[in-house]
Order: structure tokens, then sequence, then C-alpha cells
């Protein structure tokens, strides 16, 4: 901004509202003060403001950049267009990449990095460089424009019968107050209650326990000492609609011990012979908890490292997770199949608010 | 590998001209030659792992007893160098194999002549080109993925122990793996996970993790996922802005450089 601007608004704002200039009265000369304002630095030419071949050699490299740019954004189109996306290309040091990708990023990357990179050039080098000072100017508007905006609000409020007519102020008041009810009224949309669903999985007395690897009921004989086996109850249909809502609650491992390396009586008895079917969603925030280790029997979370002593009822060994791995009840039925002997007894899953 | 070969060979001529002339004893001569690979392997057995496993395989403190883990674990084992144990330790790690390809299968006798256990498998149970990889990839991540890591890079466990990557792993390794559950890996029998199956994980395992498979979006940062990929975006990637913008700001337009 110019001397000519400051000048201009001299005329417009009274003297109260500016800064007191270094003239005023109200500065005062203070010898070898410390804090004096030492102004700005004594301008300095660039080599483009005095020599017009260096100019001239400015703008030619501004322009490349500039033309470089154009050209990646042609690059970039004839990549799209002509490389297939099934193309692979080894490129050091990135390996068996997809020509599109890699063609395609370098392309957008050279045409922004050298529109940026001609930009700065531009400004740096050609664009004026003096320096320019603009003095502040106060917030608060002039005396006789404030009287005015009070006196019209008056007014207003006079003209509108507000204190007047008390009725049309009060229901007005109570149309805005219960129009933001409609929005929380709109919340309930964030989904159905659960109710007792986080309690209930798709297990039931006499479900089979189908082994997700071969989708076939799993027998006894099949689970050897040591093995890890990922299973689901019998009726789930991979594709239908609630699979993924059922799966999350109702999906188990069943692991195999030595009957005697087992520590929990009860655990015990809710499996076959040393099978034990647990609930393989983490107690703490639902990974699935199945990072077996056959030798010290431990389950791993993989997401905060919780762990589960299989051997010992699934209890917490380390960890955030807040409770056991909940353990399925398993027999076997007439036909030699393993079967679930009923629900979890405990919901599955992470812990909720009304979980006890 | 040539001196297997040969071997291979001549033990294959020795035994097609032994059977041309005398084919009437064929079993006697099969069985003769089974239990000279069960003598043989107990001789290297006593001298190489019988100070851990116990004479006659039956375990001690040290190490767990091998009657009954069959040929397939011993394969894997001594053939991915695992064992002989370097060193008492949480896991015993691969390094190159001690004995050759024709000790190892003698101590595999000798380790199946102890108690019935999964045998070496066939060549075509393991053959990555007969799977199918789409299958694979989701039996991997629901069996496997969670210590191995969804592209097999491998992940941490408790106390020093570790789920190896399975990058470039013999696809024979793989299977005896699976098959015979070594140290703290469960196992996956053929009545849980069936020999196609398996057959598939390698085919999906050979697809995604070797030198040779395809990445079409570059580097893998470990095959971590969107962690250390945002990581590295936010590290190397706004790193990379704010040491250009400090290049450009720290160099002076001016004509007269002070």
């Amino acid at each position: 901004m110019s001397s000519n601007d400051n000048e201009r608004n001299d005329q417009v704002l009274s003297d109260d509202h500016l800064p007191a200039s270094p003239e005023g009265k109200s500065q005062v000369a203070v010898a070898d003060d410390p804090f004096a304002d030492p102004g700005l630095p004594h301008h300095e030419p660039r080599r483009q403001d005095i020599d017009e071949r260096a100019a001239k050699r400015s703008e030619r490299t501004i322009s490349l950049l500039f033309t470089l740019a154009m050209l990646s954004t042609v690059g970039f189109i004839a990549v799209y267009s002509t490389v297939s996306v099934e193309k692979i290309v080894y490129i050091f040091p990135f390996g068996h990449v997809s020509a599109t990708n890699f063609g395609l990023g370098l392309t957008l990357a050279l045409a922004l990095f050298a529109t940026g990179a001609g930009a700065v050039h531009w400004a740096r080098t050609l664009m004026s460089d003096l320096e320019v000072a603009d003095e502040r100017h106060a917030v608060e508007a002039a005396p006789e424009v404030r009287q005015k905006v009070f006196d019209d609000w008056k007014q207003g409020v006079a003209e509108s019968q507000w204190t007047r007519r008390k009725m049309v102020r009060n229901t007005m008041l109570g149309a805005l107050t219960l129009v933001p009810l409609t929005g929380v009224v709109l919340l309930r949309d964030l989904g159905p209650l659960p109710y007792s669903r986080l309690r209930h999985t798709a297990w039931e007395e006499g479900s089979l326990i189908i082994n997700e690897a071969t989708m076939q009921p799993l027998r006894p004989e099949d689970i050897v000492v040591g093995s890890l086996t990922q299973a689901m109850p019998e009726g789930l249909d991979p594709h239908a609609e609630d699979f993924h809502a059922e799966i999350a609650k109702a999906a188990v491992m069943l692991v195999r011990l030595e009957p005697e390396d087992i520590k929990d009586a009860r655990s015990a008895e809710w499996g076959h012979e040393g099978i034990l079917c647990y609930s393989k969603i983490c107690t703490h925030i639902g990974c699935p908890a199945t990072l077996y280790e056959q030798q010290t029997h431990h389950a791993l979370c993989p997401c905060h490292q919780s762990t589960f002593d299989l051997a010992d009822g699934a209890r917490v060994l380390f960890g955030p997770a807040g409770h056991p791995l909940p353990q399925l009840r398993i027999s076997v039925n007439d036909e030699g199949y393993l079967q679930a002997l009923g629900d979890f007894e405990e919901p599955p899953g992470p812990s909720f608010w009304e979980r006890g | 590998m040539a001196a297997l070969v040969v071997l291979l060979l001549a033990l294959a001529a020795t035994g097609g001209l032994y059977a041309a002339f005398a084919p009437a004893d064929e079993a006697k001569a099969d069985d003769a030659a089974q239990s000279l690979a069960i003598e043989e392997g107990k001789r290297l057995y006593d001298v190489g792992c019988s100070s851990c496993h116990g004479a006659g395989g039956q375990g001690s403190s040290d190490g767990p007893s091998l009657v009954g883990v069959g040929a397939a674990a011993v394969d894997f084992q001594v053939g991915t160098g695992r064992m002989p144990m370097q060193q008492p330790g949480p896991q015993a790690p691969d390094k190159p194999a001690v004995y050759t390809q024709a000790e190892i299968d003698q101590l595999a006798a000798y380790i199946a002549s102890l108690g019935p256990g999964p045998a070496q498998p066939n060549p075509s149970a393991y053959d990555p080109a007969e799977g199918n990889a789409a299958e694979g990839g989701e039996l991997f991540r629901t069996n496997c993925s969670q210590c191995h890591n969804f592209t097999g890079q491998g992940g941490a466990l408790t106390h020093g122990k570790e789920a190896p990557g399975l990058d470039d792993v013999d696809p024979r390794y793989i299977y005896e793996a699976l098959l015979t559950g070594p140290q703290n890996m469960p196992s996956f029998p053929d009545s849980t996970l069936p020999e196609e199956q398996k057959q598939d994980i390698i085919a999906f395992l050979q697809e995604v993790n070797t030198s040779e498979s395809e990445n079409p979006g570059g580097f893998t940062l470990g095959g971590f996922g969107p962690v250390s990929e945002g990581l590295f975006a936010f590290t190397f990637g706004i790193g990379a802005l704010i040491a250009v913008t400090v290049w450009v700001g720290a160099r002076t337009a001016k004509a007269r450089k002070s």
C-alpha cells in the first residue's frame, strides 16, 4: 500500500483511532533507547532488478518449469490412456510394480512440483520484493455510527411490538426451542437397540461344529493335540445377509490339550476328551484372539497383546482384556460329531455397560 | 544338489538292477533298505540329537519326546537348520542346514520308526502351480494371518518367540510346518485342513510373498498395512516438503550475498 492510501485513511477515520504517529505528542524520545524501533533495513536490489539479462534468464527458467508441468500433464493423460492396468514392470528399488501406478504417480508429481517450483521462482526473482508497511487501524466504529446502530435497534424493538404482544413473543420462543428436538429424535436412527442380541449367538443345543476351512462338521478324532481349528455353528450361510453379524459373535477356535495339562476342572468338563472350544473374539475390543502357541497353550490377541491361558479356562494373563474368553460346552452326538450343548454362558466379545 | 541327484540316480539304478535280477525278493529288498536307513539314522541321532531328546527319542528336560512326530517333522526341523539347535532359547531360528538331505532322510526314517507320525509329503502335494491362490488367500487369512501377517511377513509372539516371515520358504517346508506344527505353531492336520487346501495356501504365498511377487503399489514397507504406510508418508513426505522449504528460504535472492 502506498502513502496515498494512508492519507486517505486519515481523512475517513479520526486521529483517535489511529496509532500515534512518530511525530505525535505521545511519542517520548528516549536517548539510547535499547528497544527503539530500528525500522526496515535498507532495501537491497536483486540481480534481476539491475541486470535485464538475469531477468530474462529467470523468465526462461520459469517458463521452462511451467512447460515441463504442461508436458507432464500430457504425459499423465498418455499413460492413462495407453498403458494397460495389468502391466507389471520391474523398477529399482520398488520391485515389480504396476506400470500404470508408477507412470501416473510420476507424471502427476512432476506436473504439480514443476508448477509450484515455477511459481516460487517467479515470486522470488521477478515479482517486486519491495518491503511495504501498512499501519493498523482501530476495530471500533466511530461514535456516531455506533449511536445510529443502537437507535435503529431500539426503533426496531418498538415497531415489532415485542414487549407489548407477549403471546406472539412467547409462542415464537417456544417454536425456536422445540425445532432442535427434530434433530435429537433423528439420533434414534443410529441403529436399532441391541436388546438381548449381545447375549445370544447362533450356537444352540445340538449345533454341529463346522470347520471353517472345509465347511464340514468336525469329529473329535479330526482334532489332534497341538492343532488349531477355526469353526462356526452349523446353519450359518456365508452368503446370507446377516452372516457377518452372526459370525462376529459365534466364531470359535478348537484346540486339543493332553487332559492332564488342563488346570481348570470346569473347563475340562466343558470340553470333550481334552478338546476345548473357546470364543475367539477378544473380550477387549473384539479382534480375533487366535495367535495360539501350542506349547504354552497361550492365545494372544494381535491388536493389544491380551494373552489368555487356554489351559486354565482362558484366564487373562496379560493385556487390557477384562474377561476370560467364553468357553462353549461341547460333547459328541450319536453320530460321532462334535456338537454344542447350548449357547455361551456369558456374552462373547467386548464388554458393554449392561454386561454385569 | 548334484551329489544328491547322483546319489538318487545311483540308488535308483542299483534298486532297479536288483529288482530286475531278483523280482521275487522285491519286498524283502525294500525292507532291507529301510532297516539300513533306520540303522544309519539311529547312528546319526545318537551323535547329534540324543543329548537333548534322550536316547531312543523319549525326550528329556532339554528337549521334547520325538516319539510319533513323524518323518515330516524331522525333514522340516533339520532341513531348515532349526535342529540341531545352536543354543537354548525361546525359539530355534532357521539357519543353514547341518545335515545333507540323505542324512536327513535317514534321521527321518529312524524317528518314524519310533512311532506313527506324518510322513514326508509327495512333491505333487505342495506344487504351487496346482493350488488355487484365491482360495488359499481366504484360508491363509482365517488360519495363518493372525501370527504370520496377511502376506506372510511374520510377527512377534510372547517372551522372545516369533512367527517367522514366510518369504521365499521352500513350499515343501511350508507344507511340512502346516502338517506337523513345529515349536509353538499349532498343527493343521489333513483332518482339519486337507491336502489340497494346504496346496492352495502355498499357491497364495507364492503369489504374494516371494521376491518375484508382483506388488502393484511398490514399497511394501514391511507389509504391516496403513500404520507403517501413514508413518512413512508423514515422516518422509512432510519431511521432504520441509527440507525443500528450508532450502528455498535459506538462499537469498539478493544480488549482494551478505
